[in-house]
């Protein structure tokens, strides 16, 4: 069983992805052998009201059961709460807010009254910290990404918040995670699709130092090729238990609430 | 066979205290990926004693020679590339020769003077002669200077290329930060045929393979890794459904082996 926590359907405004429908998603699920994808609206990242892409990633996941539909929540719009009720309704595993794309303060109070707001309905807040390399962004792609402070600021709202980072490279996970209590940073998971593996090995230093409960297998697919996500697990030494823990075992214990 | 054309090793004299296991972690994963020669390069000291993109001539010395050592140590593993800077051209040319007497089998070029340069000519002719490809580190679209290099991009690595037709050149890591669609666009529209792409860098988005084997074809494209070889691994794992078996085994190895001198891999 391998479980995605980080994909995407629909276009990308800053240039042509192919593979966001939701049959090309199910069909890189089937090559690289994903049997659950969590799925994020990737136009809704821009727009103004990104929770008016929900109903469509509603109806788009509502075709195979593999897809799990993460609405995006905007706190600071009226009526934001409403969601957070259709995301049970229609078994969302966890609902999204992406503070710098909406222009949000990461670590405002719109953003710590939502974070409370799905901690107190026992859904995970999922949060990316970029969604393409800072290197290669498009001249009119000036969101930030997501400062370390806010996640720390965040998870510090309340004793039921449960956050899942994606996108995070290592030195921002480790800023969190040791500028957290322990039990804090136990209610953090950190998908491993920007972490490098060998030879710099970051994904293994990780794992040896905030753990391998904390690292969920997330892909950032179709921005980003699915196999990168793959590549890095195959080039480690890991035990069937904690690769299994990886790949789903940690997804499904950020839900048990 | 699976020829990796962009890896790097450290020595004792880089800032890294870890330079030795890192050196082992490239060697290991490459086992695993089923790497058959890591053609590398060593920046300098990769800025210790002089700028990772500026290396002087002591530095580059230094790290060729680590890099040789290497080679000598891994000759089943490793090939080098030699590492110049052409702001010091006698330096180069005679860097150049004593690299390949020693058995180094391409030059690397960084990010020490703009690739359009007339300061790289005396390089690719050198370079010609002795029949070695030359791997130059690219910008994909520089729309400013960077801190810490003189980056070239693919508009200004074509120029080079178009006044050295006889040399073949490599346009580093297509996934190594930038706009690889820029890149691919000269590359595509340009006359410059010897000039290669390689497929390192972090950078692995959707598309972009699809992308360079449209704009070059598979006889131009080149497997590499650069600092991250997880990604390195993923490309290939991709390829393998994007192209035909024998197409694949030009990128895996057979492209590398027709650029760089007889000889210089187990298949010569």
């Amino acid at each position: 069983m391998r479980v995605d926590v980080n994909t995407l359907l629909g276009a990308y405004p800053w240039r042509r992805v192919p593979g966001t429908s939701p049959e090309a998603l199910c069909a890189a699920m089937d090559r690289t052998g994903i049997d659950e994808a969590w799925v994020s609206h990737l136009p809704s990242f821009f727009w103004r009201a990104p929770g008016e892409g929900n109903a469509w990633l509603y109806e788009a996941t509502g075709r195979d059961r593999r897809l799990k539909p993460i609405p995006a929540v905007h706190p600071g719009r009226k009526g934001w709460e409403l969601t957070i009720g259709e995301a049970a309704d229609h078994g969302a595993p966890a609902i999204r807010c992406d503070p710098t794309y909406y222009g949000l303060d990461p670590a405002g109070a719109e953003m710590r009254v939502l974070a409370a707001a799905c901690g107190a309905a026992r859904l995970p807040l999922v949060l990316a910290v970029r969604l393409e390399d800072g290197r290669q962004r498009h001249p009119n792609d000036t969101a930030p990404e997501l400062p370390a402070a806010a996640l720390r600021a965040l998870i510090r709202t309340d004793d039921d918040v449960r956050i899942i980072v994606t996108h995070a490279d290592r030195g921002l996970i480790e800023e969190v995670h040791f500028g957290s209590t322990p039990e804090e940073a136990a209610r953090l998971w950190w998908d491993i699709s920007w972490i490098w593996g060998p030879p710099e090995d970051q994904l293994e230093t990780l794992l040896a130092t905030v753990g391998v409960e904390r690292l969920v297998f997330g892909t950032g697919q179709p921005l980003r090729i699915p196999e990168i996500s793959l590549a890095k697990l195959d080039l480690l030494d890991l035990t069937p238990e904690q690769r299994a823990a990886i790949e789903v075992g940690n997804a499904r214990a950020a839900l048990a609430f | 066979m699976l020829i990796d054309v962009h890896a790097h090793f450290y020595h004792d004299r880089t800032p890294r205290a870890d330079w030795r296991e890192r050196n082992a972690s490239r060697l290991r994963a490459g086992e695993r990926i089923g790497v058959t020669i890591h053609v590398a390069s060593v920046l300098g000291t990769w800025g210790r004693t002089s700028p990772v993109y500026f290396p002087s001539p002591p530095d580059l010395q230094y790290g060729n020679d680590a890099l040789l050592a290497l080679q000598r140590a891994h000759p089943d593993r490793i090939r080098g590339y030699v590492t110049v800077n052409p702001n010091y051209t006698a330096h180069a040319l005679g860097e150049i020769d004593r690299c390949r007497a020693a058995g180094m089998i391409g030059i690397k070029l960084a990010a020490s003077r703009r690739a359009n340069d007339p300061l790289l000519d005396p390089i690719c002719e050198l370079a010609r002669e002795r029949g070695l490809p030359v791997l130059h580190h690219v910008w994909q679209h520089r729309r400013r200077d960077w801190p810490g290099q003189e980056a070239s991009d693919a508009l200004e690595l074509c120029a080079l290329a178009e006044r050295h037709p006889d040399v073949r050149f490599i346009l580093a890591h297509i996934g190594g930060g930038g706009d690889w669609q820029h890149s691919l666009a000269a590359l595509r529209e340009g006359t410059t045929a010897n000039v290669l792409l390689d497929l390192s860098g972090s950078g692995a988005d959707g598309g972009m393979l699809e992308s360079c084997v449209e704009a070059v074809g598979v006889e131009r494209l080149l497997w590499g890794s650069d600092l991250t070889m997880d990604t390195g691994w993923a490309k290939l794992r991709y390829l393998t459904h994007l192209l035909s078996g024998p197409e694949l085994e030009q990128v895996r190895w057979k492209n590398a082996a027709r650029i760089f001198p007889r000889g210089g891999f187990p298949s010569d």
